[in-house]
């Protein structure tokens, strides 16, 4: 079998100049067999398990990156939900010495985050699940690594806005407790959260999940756009059949580099999860590949078609690569992370209004966006209510990752650098859900939940 | 033992030296050439891809990669070297 040099040349342009690589492989390590009623034991246990295999997957990693010439940028961890493993030692104190123990094991081993600090929560709340909203604060504000998730709604359970009433108070406290709100960054609210997500902040190992999995997320934002500034005359079905082609070609490269660190490491391999995810490196922007659509800004009208179709051909070009597509698989619009998204905020294409319009085509939801810090804590429930039914609805996952930033103001530019970007703070509805929220309850699962 | 192959590639613009720099290297360090080709591409690029061979390798594949971006820096050309399975998977279902 011969590889022509028009092939060579393709696969080796995105790693070259168009950003491609694997964003992300994340371990997900099941810590239900570490619980010890010794909570010292306990900790030992915990620390152990993640430092041992989290230094071999840095390691394993490393060569494979070598092999293949595409960056593997990030290796994470991901764990079973922390709630659950400490429903027997459920005091403050023991939460935040926990955080502490998965933030020194990560540390330690290299890795830059550690996700699973949460707990499911779609139908209520047990009194771990209550502990950990509380101390999430200090959590998040006193470690660097370990990220937090709640799903608070499911197509099945409906959604608990009781959890969703708990959360607008407890972000303004992280805010107000870490450097530029810093602390928010690392907490998503979900619904319908897929138990094998491999990005963070959301990662966690679910409970019906195997003892050790390896989960592979591959991007390429840079990859798509550059392919559709090449079709820029052809209609929407040549379009969608053009982004499926390079998709599919992603995908395959994440399968190959997922199922060889499995074998290395010798666990089974989990899955792909194939969304375009941008980053604050140039030209690695979604916004960017909506844009090369043929639209001036994203947030214009017709940017929920261009993310519909975007995100569809994502999917179908990922499906036919891999038979292991799982976790989000689709389309990220962070803003902060995003140049372009950053861009059409401050040029006034882009509120808030839209981008929750966006996200009901997307993967996921409102992400990594800043609000100013005064807004009332009724309301970011509400916001975080309105995307989550989005999802509840329309049997999707969404997802809120909100960031009420102190004394700032709409039109003022938060940076957080690294990772996560600049982040400018977005005008929210002045006008207030309050006593709607206040009923507090469950709405009930749709219609379309009873299948059985 | 089974061959290891992987490919070269190397993107820039056309000069004098490319094929005989590389492949001077490869000789020297025990890397058999099974395979050859290069072409100006649409967009203008010079690109040269080369199947080589490094099961007798004398050196490590970390240390070819260094070496051969040493060499692509000296002539200003991008070199890339990548385990051959990443372009099946992607170009052969």
């Amino acid at each position: 079998m011969t590889i022509s040099v028009e092939e060579v040349y393709e696969t080796a342009s995105m790693t070259l100049y168009q950003n491609l690589d694997i964003r992300t492989t994340t371990l997900g390590i099941n810590l239900k067999d570490c619980i010890d009623s010794d909570f010292k034991t306990f900790k030992k246990k915990v620390y152990d398990k993640v430092f041992t295999h989290a230094v071999k997957l840095v390691e394993k990693a490393r060569t494979l990156e070598m092999k293949y010439g595409i960056p593997i940028a990030n290796k994470r961890i991901s764990i079973t939900p922390v709630s659950l493993i400490m429903e027997t030692h459920c005091t403050k104190n023991k939460f935040i010495e926990m955080a502490k123990t998965l933030d020194q094991a990560a540390a330690d081993a290299g890795i830059d985050f550690v996700g699973g600090f949460g707990a499911m929560v779609q139908k209520g709340l047990t009194k771990s699940d209550r502990m950990l909203i509380d101390v999430l604060p200090d959590v998040l504000s006193q470690t660097d690594r370990v990220c937090s998730f709640l799903n608070v709604g499911s197509n099945v359970a409906g959604l608990n806005l009781d959890a969703v009433n708990l959360l607008g108070g407890m972000l303004k406290q992280t805010a107000g407790k870490s450097k530029n709100a810093i602390g928010c960054a690392k907490f998503v609210v979900f619904v319908n959260a897929p138990e094998d997500n491999p990005f963070m902040a959301g990662a966690f190992h679910g409970v019906g999940e195997g003892d050790i999995t390896l989960n592979v997320g591959i991007s390429g934002p840079g990859v798509v756009k550059a392919v559709v500034a090449q079709n820029r005359e052809c209609d929407l079905t040549q379009l969608s059949e053009v982004i499926k082609r390079t998709v599919f070609k992603i995908t395959r490269a994440g399968e190959l580099v997922g199922r060889e660190l499995a074998a290395a490491l010798n666990i089974p391999f989990g899955i792909v999860d194939i969304s375009l995810a941008s980053t604050t490196a140039a030209g690695d922007s979604v916004a960017n590949v909506i844009e090369a659509f043929g639209i001036e800004k994203i947030g214009a009208h017709g940017s929920t078609l261009a993310v519909a179709l975007l995100m569809d051909a994502v999917k179908k070009g990922g499906a036919m690569a891999s038979g292991n597509v799982g976790g989000l698989s689709g389309t990220f619009i962070p803003v902060s992370e995003d140049e372009g998204m950053i861009d059409a905020v401050q040029k006034g294409a882009l509120g808030l209004d839209k981008l929750e319009a966006l996200t009901a085509v997307c993967s996921v939801g409102l992400d990594m966006f800043a609000i100013p810090g005064d807004v009332p804590e009724e309301t970011i429930n509400a916001i975080i209510a309105d995307e989550l039914a989005i999802g509840i609805i329309n049997n999707k996952t969404t997802a809120v990752r909100v960031i009420p930033v102190p004394g700032k103001k709409a039109g003022s530019l938060v940076k957080f650098g690294g990772l996560l970007g600049t982040a400018p703070v977005m005008a929210v509805n002045p006008f207030s859900a309050k006593d709607f929220l206040k009923r507090g309850g469950r709405m009930p699962a749709p219609v379309t939940s009873m299948r059985n | 033992m089974e061959k290891a192959l992987l490919f070269i590639t190397v993107i820039g613009e056309d000069k004098k030296g490319i094929v005989a720099k590389i492949s001077s290297f490869l000789y020297k360090k025990e890397i058999n050439i099974e395979d050859i080709n290069q072409r100006i591409m649409g967009d203008g690029y010079f690109v040269m891809t080369m199947l080589v061979d490094i099961k007798n390798a004398t050196i490590p594949m970390e240390k070819i990669t260094r070496e051969l971006e040493k060499i692509g820096k000296s002539l200003e050309l991008k070199v890339q070297l990548q385990h051959e399975n990443i372009f099946k998977m992607m170009h052969r279902v």
